[in-house]
């Protein structure tokens, strides 16, 4: 790829690869995201292959969605956030090619392996012992440069979208070690260092904070960026951001009890879990606040600004889901919603709405900056907006599908006759839920064309970059 | 029961967290302006300014209510060997709330509420209750979720499960044999014979077994293991092969086969023995209790017998 459109000071080489790459592993990983869905639907479509059938194929696709697209889009976004809010150059480049050639293995790595069967059987830590020392190593390269970076800044205070960065690395870096520890049996089987439900408790430690650190603080670095940057506008209360940072980091490692309401973990334990996800609620909110209020003043742009609107509609699922989680950890909630798709709803309010819609916003910003051309100057807008629509839909669908199969296959599951026998079998749940299944599948379809819009669009802007600084060249010499 | 320094520790943690999130509030409010203004902090990132605004006032009567709710939901579930003030009714006392005793309540309310019905259908004999439907169709939503796993959820059977609905009895077919069955199980045990038979003999007794039921076989191979059947076999079987309710051993002279009737299957049989297990369903499941099993007893009953009608009604 040509260098020609380095910023003389900054590495935008690494922004640029992982930025390409987060496209790239969107569209592999919501793929596989909408084989499996209508999997569930049409069980016939894993064409009785070991490989492509549904437990396989499950967690490659949330390692790919989680750790190649979203993990893709943090590397993107906070090494360029870095670079241009501490007015320095990336602490080491070598680190950073590093991380980029690293990540890129991990990601290879887990795609063979995962439909291969190898796993560890920890839900979004399933990669074997290899591959965590792997994803370890890089991680404090990640580290060692992003806290590098900060520490030869050129501006004398570190702003927002870098505190909640340094705090998700650092997090993600403890939590990831301590629940992988293992004990390796052979090169590609491993078990888990701890047994039975404390082996349950580390795990969701780690699993709720994955979503709370890698999902939530890291994309709400990329928020505090992008948003300002594309409505022109100041962040609305310095003061929100500190209480709402502090609050969010210490309170969010807590709230992890509440996947194990009802289970044979203590009961204080699983309080401790429901008290601090409740207390989450105005944390977690802060920071949509301080994106929707950066806006105004600035509402008029969103009329014709179709990557400003993919921020402030991330913001608005942001805000839902972090208003819905609260609520779903209450024990008596919790009773109704635990093992229905309600769950799994709810995750992807999280993972379409918020975590990817901000990433795409934050892309078509960033995209045209890498290849010399204007911040958003896509070749499309237009496409643009196709794909916002189709996203926003697709997540609608998905979302309200699952709310309804989510609730039905609860109160399903709990009804019980006059004379105490339960009035549904399960597969009687199982058989009401293919609609709900159906149109889920549909609205992942959606969600996936918007990215091969999304992937044609940036083609097109390279190509055109290109042809400018091809152009230009002849020119300058 | 946590050991003090653990009660200790955690408390100090979670309070810790939640004040501290308190004085986080109270400490960066201080000094906030009053409403909002264009006035920020002076910082500049690549352009970004931030506004000095005050922290949104609804948001901070936010916070502060789910601490508050914190506390309460704290005070009401219990924290380690703190007990919440909320109670549930097991064994008709008011007891502290656990998950456990919150489903020993929830079980116990309901059994409360549908224990006259199951009285009454209880205090009725088998071969009338069957003539009851909803009954029926109570003993058959019993009996698809404890016995269907193993028996089919029309009660058909499977290999090494008995069909319960041809009147062909293991363990005998009365309404109080069958209670017994559910209720303290059955353990049906067919031993090896290849120590006393040897490999020749089991092909022998192979044909011999088929003649019983009048199924091809060779007859110089059944007449040899004659001898030895009366020798081996008819202490449970019976001298003629029919079997013996008591013991459970299978009648050989009909078409019914626990294990399958085929040379290979009966060879099978015959050189590694079987093992046929029925669960003790009073122990191992606590909530079907004695009257559950009297009405799933008559679903079982009423698949191979006619209501019998009495005077009295």
């Amino acid at each position: 790829m040509s260098t020609a459109f380095d910023h003389p000071e900054y590495n935008y080489k690494v922004v640029r690869q992982f930025a390409i790459m987060t496209v790239v592993w969107g569209i592999v990983g919501m793929a596989v995201g909408v084989l499996i869905a209508a999997q569930l639907a049409w069980p016939a479509l894993n064409f009785d292959t070991p490989w492509l059938s549904f437990g396989r194929l499950r967690p490659l696709h949330t390692n790919a969605v989680i750790f190649a697209f979203g993990g893709s889009a943090l590397f993107a976004t906070s090494y360029y956030i870095v670079q241009r809010t501490c007015r320095t150059r990336l602490f080491s480049d070598t680190l950073a090619s590093f991380t980029f050639w690293g990540w890129q293995l991990v990601i290879v790595l887990a795609a063979i392996t995962l439909p291969l069967g190898m796993t560890s059987a920890k839900e979004y830590a399933e990669l074997e012992w290899p591959i965590d020392i792997l994803v370890a190593v890089v991680w404090v390269a990640y580290l060692v440069n992003f806290l590098g970076t900060i520490a030869i800044r050129k501006e004398s205070h570190i702003y927002v979208a870098n505190w909640f960065f340094a705090a998700m690395i650092i997090m993600i870096a403890i939590l990831y070690v301590v629940n992988n520890a293992a004990m390796p049996v052979t090169f590609t089987k491993s078990y888990s260092a701890y047994a039975g439900t404390v082996d349950a408790m580390i795990q969701w430690w780690w699993g709720h904070n994955a979503v709370g650190f890698f999902l939530t603080a890291g994309f709400l670095g990329i928020m505090y960026y992008f948003v300002p940057k594309q409505a022109g506008r100041p962040v609305y209360s310095y003061r929100l951001s500190i209480v709402h940072f502090w609050a969010l980091i210490s309170i969010y490692v807590w709230a992890g009890g509440h996947h194990l309401h009802y289970s044979a973990l203590p009961d204080w334990a699983q309080t401790a879990g429901m008290v601090m996800s409740l207390i989450l609620l105005a944390p977690s909110w802060g920071g949509m606040i301080n994106g929707m209020m950066t806006l105004s003043g600035a509402w008029h742009k969103l009329r014709n600004d179709p990557i400003l609107r993919f921020l402030v509609v991330s913001l608005s699922f942001y805000g839902m889901s972090t208003f819905e989680g609260p609520m779903m950890s209450i024990k008596t909630v919790n009773a109704l919603s635990h093992n229905t798709d309600w769950t799994i709803g709810h995750v992807h309010s999280g993972a379409l709405g918020w975590v990817a819609m901000v990433s795409i916003g934050a892309l078509y910003h960033l995209i045209p900056i890498m290849f010399g051309r204007k911040a958003g100057d896509m070749y499309s807008i237009s496409l643009i907006n196709v794909h916002f629509w189709l996203s926003t839909i697709g997540t609608v669908l998905y979302i309200a599908a699952l709310w309804v199969n989510g609730i039905m296959q609860g109160l399903m599951w709990r009804a019980v006759n006059d004379d105490g026998t339960l009035t549904y079998s399960f597969v009687e749940s199982v058989e009401a839920s293919h609609g709900g299944y159906v149109v889920r599948t549909i609205g992942g379809l959606l969600f996936l064309i918007g990215m091969f819009i999304m992937a044609y669009n940036v083609y097109m802007t390279v190509k055109a970059a290109n042809k400018e600084a091809g152009a230009a060249a002849p020119a300058q010499a | 029961m946590l050991s003090t320094f653990w009660q200790v520790w955690i408390t100090v943690i979670t309070l810790g967290s939640i004040i501290g999130c308190g004085i986080l509030i109270m400490y960066t409010s201080r000094g906030q302006r009053k409403e909002e203004t264009d006035q920020t902090t002076g910082h500049d990132y690549d352009g970004i300014q931030e506004l000095d605004n005050p922290l949104p006032r609804w948001w901070v009567f936010m916070f502060w209510g789910t601490i508050v709710f914190g506390f309460g939901y704290l005070g009401a579930y219990g924290y380690g060997n703190f007990k919440g003030f909320l109670t549930v009714e097991v064994d008709g006392e008011q007891v502290t709330w656990t998950s456990h005793n919150q489903w020993k309540a929830e079980v116990q309310a309901f059994e409360r509420e549908i224990e006259p019905l199951f009285n009454e259908w209880a205090a009725t004999p088998i071969p009338e209750l069957i003539g009851n439907d909803a009954a029926m169709q109570t003993g058959h939503r019993l009996f698809k979720s404890n016995c269907s796993v193993c028996h089919g959820t029309a009660a058909q059977g499977a290999k090494g499960f008995p069909n319960l609905a041809d009147n062909d009895w293991l363990w005998g077919g009365s309404p109080e044999r069958i209670v017994e069955t559910i209720a303290k199980g059955r353990q049906g045990i067919m031993p090896s014979q290849l120590p006393m038979l040897g490999e020749e003999g089991i092909a022998d007794m192979t044909n011999y077994v088929r003649s019983l039921s009048g199924l091809p076989h060779e007859a110089d191979a059944a007449e040899r293991a004659a001898p030895k059947f009366q020798q081996f076999c008819m202490a449970c079987h019976g001298a003629d092969g029919k079997g013996n309710q008591w013991l459970g051993a299978p009648n050989l002279t009909d078409e019914t086969w626990l294990y399958g009737g085929s040379s290979r299957e009966i060879a099978f049989t015959l050189r590694h023995g079987r093992h046929g297990v029925m669960p003790n369903f009073s122990e191992i499941w606590d909530t079907l209790t004695e009257q559950k099993i009297h009405v799933v007893s008559a679903y079982v009953y009423s698949l191979s017998n006619e209501p019998e009608v009495t005077s009295a009604q």
